[in-house]
C-alpha cells in the first residue's frame, strides 16, 4: 500500500514542518544576529534580519567576559549555585516522599496524597504576598535560602516518584530487610539505584525550572550581588532600550547551557515534561 | 534512637520533608491570604476591615483592565494552543511522516528558554522602528511602521504570538505521548471496516485524546491567568501603556509588592483562584457531560 517512498502528501508534510521549524527557531537566528551587532546599531535602528557582515563581531561577548561586565558574571554564578543547590534539595527530598507514599501504607496515606495534588493545582503566584511575610517573619528575605527553601520540597517531583515508585516490585523491600538493611538503607541502597531514570527526567526538569525561574526570586532578592540571571537580565530591560551589549549576549549565554543539555540528554526532557500528561 | 528505625515510623519519616513544607510553605501562606484579604495590614499594626479591599476592587477600573486582559490572553492561548499542537502531533505520529523527531525537537527547543529571555527576543522582533523585524515584514506587504507594543490590539498579538511560540512544542509533546499509547489495532480493523483517514481521526483519535486534552486545558487555565512576566519583560517592568498588558498577577504585585498593600493584594489573590477554579470546574463539567452521551 505504501510503496512509494516519498509520496505527495508526505512531501507536503515535510515542507509544512520545515516551514514551521523555522518559524520556531528564527527568534534565535535574531537573538545570534544582534548579539553580534553594536549596540549602538540596535539602539539607533532597532533590529533588522540582515546580515551586515562589515558590522558584525564578537566586541559584546569579549565585553561581556571582561571587567565592566563583572555584574553579570555575579549574577551567572548566583543562577547556578541556586540551580544547583535546589536541584540536589529537590531530588533528595522528593524522591524520600514520593518513595515513603508509593511503597509504604499507613495512616495518612491518602490524605497526603491528595495535599500533593492540591499543591500541584494552586498557582504559586497566587500564595506568594503571605509568602513574602512569612520571609520577612523567618528572616530569609534577600537570601538564597528565601529562593530555594519555599519550593525545595516540590510536588509536581513527589507526585512522578511516587508514580516510578508505584511501578517497582516490593520483593526488593523484603529481600532488604531479610539481608539486616534498615528502612533507610533500603532506599539508598537498594531503590535509589534503580530510579536513575525518574531521577534523570526530574534533574533536567527542575534544573530548568529554577535556572528559567523569575518571580519568586524577583520578589526575595534585593541587593544586587544576590540577583539571578533573569533578574538581573530584566533589570537591563529598560524603555530606553540602552544596555543591549550585556543584555543580547548575556541572553544568549543564558540559554546555550540548556540547549547543550537538550541535545544530550533529551528523552529525559520529554519523559520528566509530560508528567500527569497521560494518566493522571 | 531505636525507634526511627521501626518499620511502622520509618514512612513518616519518609513524608515528613512534604509535610513541613506544606504547613510552614502553602497552608500558612493560603489560610493567611484569605485573612489578609479581609485585613488592612501596616507595618506594626494590622487591623480587620472586613469587605472594603473586595469593595475597593470592585470599583477599581484597573481591576477590569486586568481580569479582561488575562482572560482575553487565556482564551487566544485556548484556542491557538489545543487545536494546532493536536492537529500538528497528529501529523508528526503519521505513518508517511518523516524525520518526526527532528521535527518535534525543533518546535520544542522555544519551551527551553526562559520567559525573560523570550520577551527580550521578542521586544527586539517587535520593535517600533522604521528597521525592525516585523516592521519591514509590513513593508514588504505595502504597510507601514506601527508601535506594536503601543496598542490593545498588536500588544495581546505579540503576547499570544509570544505564547504560541514558546508552548506549542510542550502540548505537541503533550499530545503526541498520548497518541502513542492508542494501540495500533483500533485503526487496523476500522481500516477493515472501510473508515477513511476524516472518520479514523474523528471517531478514535479524539475520543481517545479527551484525557490529555482535559489536562492541557486546565494547565493552560491556570498558565494563562497566571501570566505575568511576559508582560513584565515586553513593556520593561510593570508599566504599559493605559494599562494594556497589565495582567491579573501584574495587578497583585502592583498593589501587593510595589505598593506594599498586602491586603488588597491577596483580595486580588483569592479572586483570582475563585475565577481560575471555576473556570476548571465549569470547563471539566462540559467535558464529564460529553463523556455521558458517548
Amino acid at each position: 500500500m505504501r510503496a512509494k517512498r516519498f509520496d505527495t502528501q508526505t512531501l507536503l508534510l515535510v515542507v509544512l514542518f520545515v516551514l514551521l521549524a523555522a518559524l520556531a527557531l528564527f527568534p534565535f537566528y535574531c537573538l545570534a544576529l544582534a548579539s553580534l551587532k553594536p549596540s549602538k546599531e540596535l539602539l539607533r535602528f532597532g533590529l533588522n534580519i540582515r546580515l551586515q557582515p562589515e558590522l558584525l563581531s564578537l566586541d559584546n561577548y569579549t565585553f561581556i567576559f571582561s571587567k565592566g561586565a563583572a555584574k553579570y558574571a555575579t549574577w551567572y554564578k548566583n543562577s547556578l549555585v541556586i540551580t544547583v543547590v535546589y536541584t540536589a534539595g529537590c531530588m533528595l527530598l522528593s524522591s524520600m516522599v514520593g518513595y515513603g507514599l508509593a511503597m509504604y501504607r499507613f495512616i495518612g496515606r491518602n490524605f497526603i496524597f491528595l495535599c500533593v495534588l492540591l499543591v500541584m493545582m494552586i498557582p504559586v503566584e497566587i500564595i506568594m504576598l503571605p509568602l513574602y511575610k512569612q520571609m520577612i517573619a523567618l528572616n530569609l528575605i534577600d537570601s538564597f535560602g528565601g529562593v530555594i527553601l519555599p519550593f525545595v520540597v516540590s510536588p509536581l517531583p513527589i507526585f512522578f516518584f511516587r508514580q516510578y515508585a508505584s511501578g517497582l516490585p516490593k520483593d526488593f523491600l523484603d529481600a532488604g530487610r531479610i539481608d539486616g538493611c534498615s528502612e533507610y538503607g533500603i532506599f539508598f541502597r537498594i531503590f535509589v539505584p534503580i530510579m536513575t531514570p525518574a531521577f534523570g527526567a526530574m534533574i533536567i526538569v527542575q534544573a530548568l525550572a529554577s535556572w528559567n525561574s523569575f518571580v519568586w526570586p524577583l520578589i526575595v532578592l534585593s541587593s544586587g550581588e544576590k540577583l539571578t540571571l533573569p533578574i538581573g537580565l530584566s533589570s537591563l530591560v529598560t524603555p530606553y532600550g540602552n544596555n543591549y551589549d550585556i543584555l543580547i549576549a548575556g541572553s544568549v549565554l543564558a540559554i546555550v547551557p540548556i540547549m547543550i543539555v537538550f541535545v544530550f540528554f533529551q528523552r529525559y526532557f520529554v519523559s520528566g515534561l509530560t508528567v500527569g500528561g497521560v494518566k493522571g | 534512637m531505636k525507634w526511627i528505625y521501626s518499620q511502622r515510623l520509618a514512612p513518616y519519616v519518609f513524608v515528613l520533608p512534604f509535610v513541613l513544607s506544606l504547613a510552614v510553605f502553602f497552608a500558612y501562606p493560603v489560610l493567611s491570604t484569605i485573612l489578609m484579604s479581609f485585613q488592612e495590614v501596616l507595618p506594626g499594626q494590622t487591623h480587620f476591615i472586613g469587605w472594603t479591599n473586595y469593595r475597593d476592587l470592585w470599583k477599581d477600573d484597573s481591576f477590569y483592565t486586568a481580569l479582561w486582559n488575562s482572560t482575553k490572553y487565556t482564551f487566544w492561548t485556548l484556542v491557538v494552543l489545543i487545536p494546532l499542537p493536536l492537529v500538528l502531533a497528529v501529523f508528526l505520529n503519521a505513518k508517511r511522516m518523516k524525520w518526526s523527531s527532528f521535527f518535534r525537537s525543533a518546535l520544542f527547543v522555544p519551551t527551553l528558554t526562559s520567559v525573560v529571555v523570550a520577551g527580550i527576543v521578542f521586544r527586539l522582533v517587535f520593535g517600533s522602528l522604521d528597521e525592525s523585524v516585523m516592521n519591514t515584514f509590513r513593508h514588504a506587504f505595502g504597510a507601514g511602521t506601527i508601535n506594536w507594543l503601543g496598542n490593545r490590539v498588536t500588544g495581546m498579538l505579540v503576547l499570544v504570538i509570544l505564547a504560541t511560540w514558546r508552548y506549542v512544542g510542550i502540548n505537541i509533546v503533550y499530545f503526541l505521548s498520548a497518541l502513542q499509547s492508542i494501540p495500533g489495532e483500533l485503526y487496523e480493523s476500522a481500516e477493515i471496516d472501510g473508515a477513511n483517514t476524516w472518520q479514523k481521526f474523528r471517531r478514535i483519535t479524539l475520543p481517545l485524546l479527551k484525557p490529555v486534552s482535559i489536562y492541557v486545558i486546565t494547565i493552560s487555565i491556570y498558565g494563562g491567568y497566571a501570566m505575568f512576566t511576559e508582560s513584565f519583560i515586553l513593556w520593561s517592568g510593570n508599566r504599559s501603556p493605559n494599562d494594556i498588558g497589565l495582567t491579573m498577577i501584574g495587578l497583585l504585585y502592583r498593589h501587593g509588592i510595589e505598593k506594599n498593600s498586602l491586603g488588597l493584594g491577596s483580595a486580588i489573590g483569592i479572586v483570582l483562584l475563585a475565577f481560575t477554579m471555576v473556570l476548571n470546574v465549569i470547563q471539566l463539567r462540559l467535558f464529564g457531560l460529553f463523556k455521558k452521551e458517548d
